[in-house]
């Protein structure tokens, strides 16, 4: 059955090319409220394009992941692109590939009306080849807009939680807001690499600023000292509240073996005396 | 699961638990994975390449790369005939304080990996497919 | 066969790691090691491995054979330059390298041992050398 669907709807589309062309543009056009968003020579040159490249690629098929199906997704992938950075919604872009059928079936119509069976299976076979080229468009807005997103939330990680020098060989990681397992692991791997960039050997985590833990954070601030151990530097962990003291608790996480100061001062002041150092007032005078 | 690509290392000697972590290397490299994450998984690939070797007798690793549209990922599979593991269960607990002798190392090495497979049979041989996404 | 390079530098020796080692060649510089902190009664090993990119089970067990052999002559080990994602590896693996000291590059492990060294020796305790042949 899919071989004479694929062949027919190749070769339909093929000999009717400019009349599916010209029914196509028009309720393109049509379909855009908005007037100049698209210019109807820019239309046309992707329609043209979009109908020659799968020309060609029917010629092996109707397989879309198919390799000969590459040069069509490309173009569409392309598309789509475009008309987002253009301003236009992922169902708009959608229906530059399902508008196709309509002049595209009354083409099926013509030639195949005396065959209910051919025409069945043609309509089918270009339904379900439309249906995923128009899907296709969307998963790449979708795919677009969530490098976006992910690329946003990259930098606001980095801008939130810097790693500040607090002395000489002291760091320390304010962290303000929720921890989540994601952004305390990109946050961790950062800390141990200022720690070997500047050689501190001793870093404060302060969590002041965070309301609540879960078990998996706990854990990943565990397995930080543990790591910044391994390397040869050592952690405190300030700022942990009542509350945040009996989760700990609760969930059960073992804090026997990390350093933990009720506030950043302390830490701060345990810190200078682990690396021979102290605060010390001056004589009234000088 | 489409597969990009694929390639089969043999590992009969210790040289080939070097060869086994250079090879994954390049191909983590080659789906830009992070340095963290490169060296996850090559960690896990040179702790059952030796098991492979030092327990199974030796085997073979299948590297793949998979592809599935929005993410690519890195499939490592172990196989070997050897005596296979008669409580895998165990053996995934174990850790290395635990003196057993065995020192397998599975259960770290799942650790390591965002999929992990295991299927053995006493007398049959092992197989261990783990895999890590970008 | 390819062995790895020990320096010796005054009280220590210092063994930097640059190759991915296979077994036999881990296995080699436990024994060379052994030898001479024997023969030269060192009192303390330094092992950089700020140029290992892995570190699995077998160079984690190395590591600590390395220091157990160590302090049984005494002398003591100190690991340096531990990359932060071989860390972070290590710690999700499981693997705590017991009786292993650590620090972050050599100066700091030089420091660490001679601080420990100059614990070791007070004044009027005796300290024998294997191969001086100064009397006691």
């Amino acid at each position: 059955m899919t071989a004479t669907a694929d062949s027919n709807i190749s070769r339909i589309l093929k000999s009717h090319e400019e009349p599916i062309l010209d029914e196509w543009m028009r309720d393109q056009m049509a379909s855009f409220r908005q007037g100049g968003r698209i210019s109807e020579r820019e239309l046309r040159g992707q329609s043209t394009e979009f109908l020659n490249l799968l020309q060609v690629a029917l010629q092996t098929g109707t397989d879309v992941q198919a390799p000969a199906f590459n040069r069509v997704r490309d173009m569409l992938g392309d598309l789509s692109r475009a008309r987002a950075l253009q301003g236009f919604s992922p169902a708009e872009t959608a229906i530059f590939v399902f508008s196709l059928k309509r002049p595209l079936f009354e083409r099926f119509r013509q030639e195949l009306g005396n065959d209910v069976r051919a025409l069945a299976d043609a309509n089918w076979a270009a339904t379900e080849l439309l249906d995923k080229l128009g899907l296709y468009t969307t998963e790449v807005y979708q795919k677009g807009r969530e490098e976006v997103i992910s690329r946003q939330q990259q930098e606001l990680l980095e801008l939130s939680t810097p790693v500040v020098k607090l002395w000489e060989g002291v760091l320390a990681l304010p962290m303000i807001g929720t921890l989540d397992s994601a952004r305390t692991q990109v946050v961790m791997e950062s800390l141990l690499q200022r720690i070997v960039e500047t050689g501190a050997e001793i870093a404060i985590i302060d969590i002041t600023g965070v309301p609540t833990v879960d078990t998996l954070t706990a854990q990943h601030l565990i397995k930080t000292v543990t790591a910044a151990r391994l390397m040869g530097a050592d952690c405190i962990i300030s700022g942990i509240r009542p509350q945040i003291a009996q989760t700990i608790v609760h969930l059960g996480v073992d804090l026997a073996d990390v350093s933990t100061k009720a506030t950043l001062a302390d830490a701060f002041r345990l810190a200078l005396g682990r690396t021979g150092q102290t605060v010390a007032r001056l004589a009234r005078g000088t | 699961m489409p597969v990009r690509r694929t390639e089969t290392l043999l590992i009969r000697t210790s040289a080939d638990i070097v060869a086994a972590r250079q090879i994954v290397r390049t191909w983590c490299v080659d789906v830009a994975f992070s340095l963290v994450d490169q060296t996850k998984m090559v960690t896990a690939a040179s702790e059952l390449a030796r098991n492979t070797l030092d327990y199974g007798g030796g085997g073979t690793l299948l590297l793949e790369q998979l592809d599935e549209g929005t993410r690519r990922g890195v499939r490592l599979t172990f196989d070997d005939k050897g005596p296979g593991i008669p409580d895998i269960d165990r053996a995934l607990q174990d850790g290395y304080t635990s003196g057993n002798g065995l020192g397998l190392g599975l259960g770290g090495a799942r650790r390591l990996v965002n999929d992990f497979r295991i299927s053995s049979t006493v007398g049959g041989g092992t197989t261990v497919v783990i895999t890590r996404w970008k | 066969m390819d062995r790895i390079p020990i320096l010796k530098m005054g009280d220590f020796l210092l063994v930097t790691i640059q190759v991915d080692m296979h077994d036999r060649l881990a296995v080699q510089l436990q024994d060379d090691l052994t030898a001479r902190v024997s023969q030269t009664g060192a009192r303390g090993v330094l092992m950089d491995i700020s140029s290992l990119e892995i570190v699995d089970s077998f160079i984690g067990r190395m590591l600590a054979n390395i220091a157990a052999m160590a302090r049984v002559l005494a002398a003591q080990t100190v690991v340096v330059g531990m990359q932060p994602a071989v860390a972070i590896t290590l710690v999700e693996l499981g693997l705590t390298l017991p009786g292993v000291r650590t620090a972050l590059n050599i100066e700091k492990g030089m420091a660490l041992l001679n601080n420990s060294v100059a614990i070791t020796l007070e004044p009027g305790s005796s300290h024998t050398r294997k191969d001086a042949g100064s009397p006691d």
